[in-house]
C-alpha cells in the first residue's frame, strides 16, 4: 500500500461523492472486490479451470469482467478460443481507461509499466472522482493495490473452496454471472447512446445463440456500438 | 483448459492496459474517439447478461436464472451494493431450484 501521508486537499473535502481518504475508499472497494473474487474462484474451478489457472488469471489478467466472460464461455462448453473473443473485447475498454489516466500515472517508464497493470474500472472511477492530479494518483495507486490484493486473496479462497461446495447450479452460482454483469452495466447506461447500444447488442447475441458457437454471439454484439454512437450523436444534436 | 489460451489472455490484457500510458506517452484522444471507446463495453455486457440468463449451449431456456436476474435488476435499481446484488441473485435461483 502507498503510505497515507494524512494530507487532505480542500477539494477532497468539497466533493461529497468519493471517500474523504483515498486509503479508506481503497480498502472499502478492496473488501467488496475480495468477496467478488471468491465467487470468481468458485466459478472458475466449477467451469473447468484448475485452482492454479484461476489464480494466475486473477494475478495477470486482472480485469474482472473479462475473467468472468472467459470462464463463463468455458463453463458453457465453449473452447478456449471462443472464450478469448469476449474476454478480449471486454478488456478493450481498459485501453480507453489507460489513455484517460495517462497524465496521472508515474513518470518513469518502469513505474508507469507497473502501474498500467492496475488500469481497471475501479481504479479509473476512483481516480476520476478526485479533483487534483496528486489526489488522483494517490487514489489510483491505493485503489489498485488494494483491489489487486483482495481480488487475488478472494480468488485463492474461492478456487480452494470450489471443488468442495457441490453442484454450482443448486447454489445458484450460474445466476451470479448475469447479476454481476448487470451491476457493472447499469452505471454505464447513462452515457449518450448506451441504451441503444445495449439493446442492439443483446438482440444480436440472442439471435445468434441457436446458430453460432459459444462466445461468438457476444463478440458479434460489439456491432451494437455503431447504432449506439449514432444515437448518442442524435442526443447531442 | 489450456494454459496457452490463458497466458495469451494475460498478455493481451496487459497490452491493452499499457497501450495508452506506455506507448501513447500522454497524448490525449479526441472526444469522438473516447466516446466510442466508452461505449465498447456496453453492448458486450448486455449480450453477456442475456446469453447467460437464457442461454444453455445453443438452446434458449427459461429457468430460475430469469427471476434471479429480475431480483438483481430491482436491487441494482435501488442502488444496492454489488455484493448484495450478486448474492441475492444466487439465493433466488438456489431457492427456486430447491422448491422445484
Amino acid at each position: 500500500m502507498p503510505q497515507d501521508d494524512g494530507y487532505r486537499g480542500a477539494m477532497d473535502v468539497a466533493i461529497a461523492k468519493p471517500p474523504s481518504s483515498a486509503v479508506t475508499g481503497a480498502v472499502g472497494i478492496g473488501v467488496a472486490v475480495g468477496v467478488y473474487g471468491i465467487s470468481f474462484g468458485v466459478l472458475a474451478v466449477a467451469g473447468g479451470l484448475s485452482p492454479a489457472q484461476a489464480c494466475v488469471m486473477s494475478m495477470l489478467v486482472f480485469t474482472g469482467a473479462s475473467q468472468f466472460a472467459f470462464v463463463g464461455v468455458i463453463a458453457g462448453g465453449g473452447g478456449a478460443l471462443a472464450a478469448m473473443g469476449p474476454a478480449v473485447m471486454l478488456a478493450v475498454r481498459n485501453a480507453a481507461y489507460g489513455l484517460s489516466l495517462t497524465s496521472i500515472l508515474p513518470e518513469r517508464l518502469r513505474d508507469r509499466a507497473l502501474a498500467a497493470h492496475l488500469v481497471i474500472d475501479e481504479t479509473t472511477a476512483m481516480a476520476r472522482a478526485q479533483s487534483d492530479p496528486g489526489a488522483a494518483r494517490r487514489a489510483f495507486l491505493a485503489t489498485g493495490v488494494s483491489v489487486w490484493v483482495f481480488w487475488n486473496a478472494g480468488t485463492l479462497v474461492g478456487a480452494l473452496l470450489g471443488g468442495g461446495i457441490g453442484d454450482p447450479k443448486s447454489l445458484g452460482l450460474d445466476a451470479m454471472f448475469p447479476a454481476a454483469f448487470l451491476a457493472l452495466l447499469a452505471p454505464q447506461l447513462r452515457r449518450p447512446g448506451a441504451p441503444v447500444a445495449a439493446v442492439t447488442g443483446a438482440a444480436i447475441a440472442l439471435a445468434l445463440v441457436p446458430f453460432a458457437p459459444a462466445g461468438v454471439p457476444i463478440v458479434a454484439a460489439l456491432a451494437g456500438v455503431v447504432p449506439g454512437v449514432l444515437a448518442g450523436k442524435g442526443v447531442r444534436g | 483448459m489450456s494454459w496457452t489460451a490463458l497466458l495469451a489472455l494475460c498478455a493481451i490484457s496487459y497490452a491493452l492496459k499499457a497501450s495508452g500510458p506506455v506507448l501513447a506517452g500522454g497524448r490525449q484522444l479526441g472526444p469522438q474517439v473516447r466516446q466510442t471507446l466508452d461505449l465498447v463495453a456496453v453492448p458486450l455486457l448486455a449480450a453477456l447478461i442475456l446469453v447467460q440468463t437464457v442461454g444453455d449451449g445453443q438452446n434458449i431456456v427459461l429457468d430460475a436464472r430469469v427471476p434471479a436476474l429480475g431480483v438483481a435488476a430491482v436491487l441494482v435499481w435501488r442502488r444496492a451494493p454489488f455484493l448484495v446484488v450478486v448474492l441475492a441473485a444466487a439465493a433466488t435461483a438456489a431457492l427456486l431450484r430447491a422448491l422445484a
